[in-house]
C-alpha cells in the first residue's frame, strides 16, 4: 500500500483536495498537524510520500512560504533529506513549492538539498490571480510524477509564484539536466511563453513546475489537485458540446504516476 | 534593545510592489513620480545576541535570491514610512515573533514583540511637500490605524530616521464607573450620547425604572451594588439593545397608509419576513434550523446539511476599508462557524456597492475617496478570504453616487455544511446545561471594535470612535475554525457561539439563554494588552474568538486539545440558571442583570410610514440613430462593464469543488449568471449560488424593486439548470436590508416615506416568496446609512440583497451563459415590455442629455405565476439536455445580454428584434434595453429544436436568430434593417476596458 503523508495546520488548506486526490488513485493518506511533525519528525519515515499542500502557511507572512521553508529545512531537515535519500517521494503544490525552493530542497542541484539557489517571488502583476493556464510538461523530464503526460491544463492561484534563480548557472543546470518539468505555454502552440497572461507571473524561462535530478521530488505552482472532476475543468460544458469532455481531471494522473512508482519500486 | 531591519530587493531586481505604488500614485492622485523603492522594516524589540541577530536577518528575513538587508538607503527625494498604530493587529510582526522563537529555540517574554513597517523611497525632483504628503495621506496610509512618517532627502541624511516603535502604554487602572441616572431627561440623553450608547430616551427611561426599582435595587445590593447602573451594565444593555442586534425597527409597531389603505403592523419581521417560512416549514421536510441561530440552516440529503448566512460590514469599510472588509468577511466565517455546533466554512460570496472609483465632487465626503474605498474593500475581503482557503462563489459591484457620499455596501456570506448528526445527535440543536463552563477560544482581547454593535447603529460622523475598527487575522481564525471542527467531532464541548459584535457580552449573554443564566469571571481573560476596563473587556469585539460551553467532565480534555493545536482557550466562568447576566471582575461583582430584563425589556418602536408614489420626469427623446454606438456605452457603464481584473484576485477554487465558476466562455472571462459547486468530492449533487440586487428600481419604487431582486436571483438559479423549490428541491434565499434612517425626526424629515419604502419592500418580499415558494431562512439589516455633506443628508437608495441556494441534482447537466455552437438557434424566452424606469438606459440618456440620468416610472415588475410557468419549462429542457446555453438579461436588458452571450462564445449572432415577444411602442431601443424581469436568452441545437419548443409550448417563447460563422452581432430592427453591425470583438474590448486598470 502506498502511504502519503499530508502535514496540514497554520495556514495551509489544500488538504481536503490532496487527500482526495491520492485516495482516487489507491493511496492510503494522513494528515499531520505541522507541529506534531515537528515534535517527531521520524513519524515521517512510515511513509512513501510527503505531500506539501497549498495554501497561506503562516500567512504568507514575510515572504510565502518562507516560515514552513525554515520548519523544512531546520526543524525535519534532517528527516527530510533521509526521506529522499531513501528514493521516497515529494510531492509540493504552491505554497508547498515554495517552501521547497526557499528550504533549498528543490531544485537540489548535485545532490545539495539545503541551499537555496532559486525564489519564487512576487507576480509581474502585482496581485494574486486565480487562472487556468496551459502547461507544457518536458518530454524529456525523469519526473515521475509526469510520466505519459504531454500537456495540461491547470489553475495557478498565487501572488508569488514567479520564479528567479540566483544566477545564471543555475537556470543552465536547469536546463541542461531537464529539471524543468512545467513550463507555462501559448495556448495555441503549446510554446512556452513570456507573455502574460499564459504566463501569469512572469517566471522566467517560463517556469512552472520543477523536480530534483531524482526526478522524485518535484514542485509547481499549479494546482493538479483543482482539476480532479472533467467537470473542474472551467469551460466543461463548451467540452461537452464538442463531445471533447475527458473522463477524469486532467490532474489526476499526477497522483497516479507517484503511486504507480511507490507501488513498482518501493514496495 | 531595539533592531531595526529593513530588507529590499537587490538593485537589479524588479520590486513590483513598487512599480505598483508609481501606478497608483498616477492612477489615484494623477501625481507622476520617477521612481518608487519599497522596503520591508522589521523592528525588534526583543534582547538578541549578535550571533542571534544575524542569525535572524540571514534565515528568516531575507531570501538571499532577490533580497539584501542594508540601512544604507537607495537614492530618493522623499521618505515615507508607514506603521501601525499602537494596539493595531500586526499580523506579520507576530509571525516574525514567532518564527524567531522557533528559529532561535528560546521562548520570548510577553512584552518582546516585532513591529513591521514600509518604507517607500520615492524618487522625484519635482514634487512639493503638498503631493508628497497627499501620497502619503491619501494612498500609502490611513491615519485611523497607521502612523504615518514624511522626511525629504536632507532630514534623513541631518538627523537620521528616529521612528519610534508603537508600543501600547497601558498606564490606566481598571476601574469600574456608575451613572447616577436620577438625572433629568436632557441629561439622560446626554449621558446616551456621550458614551456612545445610541440608546434613546425611552429606552434611558425604561433602564432607569428597573434600576431604581425597590426589588432590583434590594438584589443588587446583596451583590455589593450600589442603585446605580454600573458601566459594564449599562454597556451590556446599549449593546444587546442596539438595532445591530435587536432590530428594532424590523420589530416596531407601524401605522402604514398609502393612497388606499390604511394599516397597523406588528413587526415586519414576523409579518412578512418570517411568515412564509412557517407557513411552507410543515410541507417540505429540508428547513432545519431557520432564524434562530447565528445562520440558517436546511437539508442538502439524507446525510448534510447547509448553513448559510449574509451580512453587511458598511460602516467599518467605509472608515477603514481593508481592515473593515477584512473583518466583514472573517467575521461572516464565524457565523457558520458558530450556528448549531459548529459547521464547516465552504463558501464565501461578496456584493459591494461603491461611489464610482472616477468621482469628482467640490463637496468634501465623510470618507475616502471611493475608489480607494473600492481598492482596499477588495483588498480585505482577497486577504481574508483567500487565506482562510475558502472559495469565492458570487463577485458583485453596483455603482451609484449615493453609495458614496451616503455609505457604501459590503456585503458578504459565507455558506458551511454540517453532518446532519455528530455523535449521534443533530448537529443544528443548541443546548446547555448549568454548570457548563464558559470557555473562550481564539485571539486575545484588545480595545479593537469597542462599540461596533451602537456604533454602526448610528449615522456616521468625523468623530467616530477609532476602535471602531480592527483588523483581521485569518491564520489565527483558520486554526481555531480547524481546532473547533475537530473538538466538535471528538463531542468535546456542547454549545457554541460567536464572538461578534458586542463581543462577549453578547455570545454569553445569548448563550446564557439556553441555561436561563451565567457568571462571568472577567479577569481571566486573556488580554493584548494591559489597562482595559472590566466593560471593555465584555465588550471588546477583538477579532477571532468563539465561545463554547464545556462539561465539567470534559474541560481538561479540550483545554489540552486546544493547547496541542496552538489556539488559545481560557475558562471565563460557568452558565447557571439564576436567571441572572452575572458578571464579576477579580471577586467583585460589576454587573448583575436580570436576563428576561436585559432581553426582553427593550421596548417596542412606535413608527409612521406614509407611501406616496414618486412621479418622475418620464424622458423624452428620439431613439439614437446609430444603436450600436449606444450598446458600446451601455456596455461600458460601471453597473454592466466587466470586474475581471477584481474578481480574479479572489480564490474561486481552493477545495476543488467549484463546477460552474465564476468566470465562463470560450477565454473563461465572462460572469457566469449563477455558481455551482459540489459539497462532496466524487459526488454529482451541488448547490448553486445567486443573488439578485437592483437598488436604482427603489427610486420608483421599493415594492418593485424588491420583486425584481427575488425574480432575478430565481431566474438566475433557473439559468444555469437549476429547477423551482419543491419538496424534493432545496432551494431558499436571505435577506439583507440596507436602508436609510426611516425614523422620522428633525435630521430626517422624510423618515415616514422612507419608512414605507421599507415596508412596501417587505410587503413584496412576503409575497413572492410564497409566490415562488421560497422561504427566507436568514437575513440581516443595516439601518441607518446616511451621511452628512456641508449640512445636507444623503441617503443610500434601499437596497435589498436576496441571495438564494438551490440544490442541483446532477451538476453534470449545469449550463453556461455563452454560445457555444455554430447553427445553434436562439430563442427569447419571457416577454419584455417597456419597463425602462430605474434603467441603466434612462440613465445614460439623461446623463447625455442633460449631466444626470432619468429616472422613469415604468419600473419592470415581475409577473410571478407566468414566471413560474417559464422556469418550470426552461428546468424541464435543461433537466433534458436540450439548450446549449442560457443566459438572463439584468442591467442593460436583451441587447447586453447578447452581446454577451456571444463575446462570451465567441461567435456571432444574427437576431431580429420584430420576433422579440414586446408589447410596447415600436423602439429598437426600449426593445433592447428594457429590463424586464423573468426573460432568458437561450441557445438550442438545431436537432433539439422541435423538443425544445415542445417543453416550452404555452410560454412566451419565440425563435429570433441564429449563431453565426462570423464575429459579428448583427441585430434587424423591428423594421427589418440591420441596427447594430458590430465586432463582437470590438464589444468585448469596450466592456473590459471600463475598469481593466482600475
Amino acid at each position: 500500500m502506498c502511504r502519503v503523508l499530508v502535514p496540514v495546520g497554520y495556514g495551509l488548506n489544500c488538504d481536503d483536495e490532496t487527500i482526495y486526490a491520492f485516495k482516487m488513485v489507491g493511496a492510503d493518506v494522513k494528515k499531520i498537524f505541522l507541529k506534531d511533525l515537528i515534535k517527531d519528525p521520524q513519524r515521517l519515515d512510515d511513509y512513501q510520500i510527503l505531500a506539501m499542500i497549498g495554501g497561506f502557511s503562516y500567512g504568507d507572512h514575510i515572504a510565502a512560504g518562507k516560515v514552513l521553508a525554515n520548519i523544512y529545512k531546520y526543524e525535519i531537515g534532517e528527516t527530510i533529506q533521509r526521506f529522499i535519500s531513501d528514493g521516497k517521494l515529494i510531492f509540493g503544490e504552491c505554497n508547498g513549492f515554495q517552501a521547497l525552493v526557499k528550504a533549498g530542497i528543490l531544485p537540489g542541484l548535485n545532490g545539495d538539498y539545503h541551499t537555496q539557489c532559486a525564489t519564487l517571488t512576487y507576480n509581474d502583476s502585482g496581485v494574486f490571480e486565480d487562472r487556468w493556464v496551459k502547461l507544457k510538461i518536458n518530454p524529456k523530464s525523469n519526473c515521475v510524477f509526469t510520466k505519459n503526460i504531454e500537456e495540461l491544463y491547470l489553475p495557478v492561484r498565487h501572488g508569488e509564484g514567479k520564479f528567479i534563480v540566483e544566477k545564471k548557472a543555475v537556470l543552465e543546470k536547469l536546463k541542461e539536466k531537464n529539471l524543468i518539468v512545467l513550463q507555462y505555454a501559448d495556448m495555441e502552440t503549446l510554446k512556452p511563453t513570456m507573455k502574460y497572461p499564459q504566463n501569469p507571473n512572469g517566471s522566467i524561462g517560463s517556469i512552472a513546475g520543477i523536480c530534483d535530478c531524482t526526478g522524485r521530488v518535484f514542485g509547481k505552482m499549479p494546482h493538479a489537485t483543482a482539476y480532479l472532476s472533467p467537470y473542474n475543468h472551467p469551460s466543461w460544458t463548451r467540452l461537452k458540446v464538442e463531445g471533447s469532455l475527458p473522463k477524469e481531471g486532467g490532474g489526476v494522473q499526477i497522483f497516479r504516476n507517484a503511486v504507480e512508482y511507490v507501488k513498482n519500486n518501493l514496495t | 534593545m531595539v533592531y531595526r531591519i529593513e530588507v529590499g530587493f537587490k538593485p537589479n531586481i524588479v520590486d513590483s510592489s513598487g512599480e505598483r505604488t508609481k501606478t497608483d500614485i498616477y492612477n489615484f492622485l494623477g501625481i507622476k513620480v520617477d521612481q518608487v523603492r519599497t522596503r520591508r522594516v522589521y523592528t525588534l524589540d526583543i534582547e538578541l545576541n549578535l550571533e542571534e541577530l544575524e542569525k535572524v536577518k540571514r534565515e528568516l528575513f531575507v531570501d538571499p535570491v532577490i533580497e539584501e538587508v542594508s540601512s544604507r538607503l537607495p537614492s530618493f527625494n522623499w521618505y515615507i514610512e508607514v506603521g501601525y498604530k499602537p494596539g493595531v493587529t500586526d499580523n506579520v510582526g507576530k509571525t516574525a515573533r514567532k518564527a524567531i522563537q522557533e528559529l532561535l529555540k528560546r521562548r520570548f517574554k510577553e512584552s518582546e514583540k516585532v513591529y513591521t513597517s514600509i518604507q517607500y523611497l520615492i524618487k522625484s525632483a519635482k514634487l512639493s511637500f503638498i503631493e508628497i504628503e497627499k501620497i502619503g495621506k491619501e494612498l500609502l496610509s490611513n491615519e485611523i490605524i497607521e502612523s504615518l512618517t514624511i522626511l525629504s532627502y536632507r532630514e534623513v541624511l541631518e538627523k537620521g530616521l528616529n521612528i519610534p516603535i508603537p508600543i501600547v502604554i497601558g498606564k490606566q487602572e481598571s476601574r469600574v464607573k456608575e451613572y447616577d441616572l436620577r438625572v433629568s431627561d436632557e441629561e439622560l440623553t446626554q449621558i446616551s450620547r456621550k458614551g456612545v450608547l445610541a440608546l434613546t430616551l425611552d429606552e434611558m427611561k425604561i433602564i432607569k425604572n428597573y434600576f431604581y426599582d425597590k426589588e432590583i435595587t434590594e438584589q443588587r445590593r446583596e451583590k455589593g451594588l450600589s442603585r446605580n447602573p454600573t458601566d459594564v451594565e449599562l454597556e451590556t444593555l446599549a449593546q444587546t439593545w442596539s438595532e445591530h442586534c435587536k432590530h428594532k425597527i424590523f420589530n416596531a409597531l407601524i401605522h402604514y397608509r398609502d393612497g388606499e389603505t390604511e394599516e397597523e403592523i406588528d413587526s415586519l419581521f414576523q409579518t412578512y419576513i418570517r411568515k412564509f417560512t412557517e407557513e411552507i416549514m410543515e410541507d417540505v421536510p429540508w428547513l432545519i434550523s431557520i432564524f434562530v441561530d447565528n445562520a440558517g440552516v436546511i437539508k442538502l440529503n439524507d446525510t448534510l446539511n447547509i448553513v448559510a448566512k449574509v451580512e453587511t460590514h458598511n460602516a467599518p469599510s467605509a472608515i477603514e476599508p481593508y481592515g473593515g472588509a477584512m473583518t466583514g468577511i472573517v467575521g461572516i466565517n464565524r457565523d457558520p462557524l458558530g450556528t448549531g455546533i459548529g459547521a464547516k466554512l465552504m463558501f464565501n460570496v461578496f456584493t459591494y456597492c461603491f461611489g464610482s472609483p472616477f468621482y469628482k465632487s467640490e463637496n468634501s465626503t465623510q470618507f475616502l475617496h471611493p475608489r480607494r474605498i473600492r481598492e482596499g474593500v477588495h483588498r480585505g475581503i482577497i486577504d481574508g478570504g483567500n487565506q482562510s482557503g475558502i472559495p469565492l462563489v458570487i463577485g458583485r459591484e453596483i455603482f451609484d453616487k449615493r453609495f458614496g457620499e451616503a455609505k457604501p455596501l459590503v456585503y458578504c456570506g459565507t455558506f458551511g455544511i454540517m453532518p446532519k448528526e455528530i455523535n449521534g445527535y443533530p448537529s443544528h440543536i443548541k443546548t446547555i446545561n448549568p454548570g457548563d463552563l464558559i470557555v473562550m477560544v481564539g485571539g486575545r482581547i484588545g480595545k479593537d471594535g469597542i462599540h461596533g454593535a451602537t456604533f454602526s447603529s448610528e449615522e456616521l460622523h468625523r468623530g467616530s470612535p477609532v476602535q471602531a475598527v480592527q483588523i483581521g487575522d485569518p491564520i489565527t481564525q483558520k486554526m481555531m475554525s480547524e481546532f473547533i471542527l475537530e473538538a466538535r467531532d471528538l463531542g468535546m464541548y456542547r454549545c457554541i457561539t460567536d464572538n461578534g459584535a458586542g463581543g462577549l457580552a453578547s455570545s454569553i449573554g445569548e448563550m446564557a439563554r439556553y441555561s436561563g443564566g451565567c457568571e462571568i469571571e472577567l479577569e481571566n481573560a486573556p488580554l493584548k494588552y494591559q489597562g482595559l476596563h472590566p466593560w471593555e473587556i465584555l465588550l471588546s469585539e477583538a477579532q477571532e474568538r468563539m465561545t463554547l460551553a464545556v462539561d465539567h467532565t470534559q474541560i481538561e480534555q479540550f483545554l489540552e486539545l486546544a493547547k496541542k493545536r496552538d489556539v488559545g482557550a481560557t475558562i471565563l466562568g460557568k452558565f447557571t440558571d439564576s436567571g441572572k447576566f452575572h458578571v464579576k471582575y477579580n471577586d467583585k461583582t460589576v454587573g448583575y442583570l436580570d436576563m428576561k430584563f436585559l432581553h426582553e425589556g427593550v421596548p417596542k418602536k412606535r413608527l409612521r410610514a406614509v407611501w406616496k408614489k414618486p412621479i418622475h420626469e418620464e424622458p423624452k427623446f428620439d431613439e439614437a440613430i446609430d444603436l450600436t454606438i449606444i450598446l458600446e456605452e451601455m456596455l461600458a457603464r460601471l453597473n454592466i462593464c466587466s470586474i475581471e481584473k477584481k474578481l480574479r484576485q479572489y480564490d474561486h477554487e481552493v477545495k476543488g469543488l467549484s463546477i460552474i465558476k465564476l468566470l465562463v466562455g470560450k477565454e473563461e472571462d465572462v460572469p457566469s449568471d449563477a455558481t455551482v459547486c459540489l459539497v462532496e468530492y466524487g459526488s454529482i449533487e451541488g448547490i448553486i449560488f445567486a443573488n439578485g440586487l437592483n437598488p436604482h428600481y427603489s427610486d420608483v419604487d421599493t415594492y418593485h424593486m424588491a420583486a425584481s431582486a427575488i425574480d432575478e436571483g430565481v431566474r438566475r438559479v433557473i439559468a444555469v439548470g437549476g429547477k423551482l423549490p419543491s419538496e424534493k428541491i432545496p432551494f431558499a434565499a436571505l435577506d439583507n436590508f440596507c436602508w436609510p434612517d426611516p425614523e422620522q425626526s428633525e435630521k430626517t424629515p422624510d423618515g415616514c416615506y422612507k419608512l414605507a419604502q421599507l415596508v412596501r419592500a417587505n410587503k413584496a418580499l412576503y409575497d413572492y416568496s410564497k409566490a415562488f415558494m421560497l422561504p427566507f431562512i436568514s437575513g440581516k439589516d443595516s439601518m441607518k446609512c446616511d451621511s452628512v455633506i456641508d449640512g445636507k443628508k444623503v441617503s443610500i437608495p434601499p437596497s435589498l440583497l436576496i441571495t438564494v441556494i438551490a440544490k442541483m441534482e446532477d451538476i453534470r447537466k449545469a449550463v453556461t451563459m455563452d454560445v457555444k455552437k455554430i447553427g445553434d438557434i436562439v430563442y427569447i424566452v419571457g416577454e419584455t415590455f417597456n419597463e425602462l424606469g430605474g434603467s441603466e438606459y434612462y440613465k445614460l440618456i439623461g446623463e447625455k442629455m442633460k449631466g444626470v440620468g432619468y429616472v422613469g416610472n415604468n419600473v419592470p415588475i415581475v409577473d410571478a405565476e407566468k414566471a413560474k410557468e417559464i422556469y418550470r419549462s426552461m428546468s424541464e429542457a435543461t433537466d433534458r439536455c436540450l439548450v446549449h446555453s442560457i443566459h438572463t438579461p439584468t442591467k442593460g436588458g436583451l441587447g447586453v445580454a447578447l452581446a454577451k452571450s456571444a463575446f462570451a462564445g465567441g461567435y456571432g449572432l444574427n437576431v431580429s428584434l420584430s420576433k422579440v415577444p414586446y408589447s410596447g411602442a415600436r423602439r429598437n431601443d426600449v426593445v433592447l434595453f428594457s429590463e424586464s424581469n423573468s426573460r432568458f436568452v437561450v441557445t438550442v441545437p438545431m436537432n433539439m429544436k422541435e423538443e425544445f419548443e415542445l417543453v416550452m409550448r404555452g410560454n412566451i417563447c419565440t425563435e429570433v436568430g441564429i449563431v453565426i460563422d462570423e464575429q459579428r452581432l448583427k441585430i434587424r430592427g423591428l423594421d427589418g434593417g440591420y441596427i447594430i453591425n458590430s465586432d463582437i470583438n470590438r464589444l468585448k474590448e469596450v466592456w473590459k476596458r471600463t475598469l481593466e486598470d482600475v
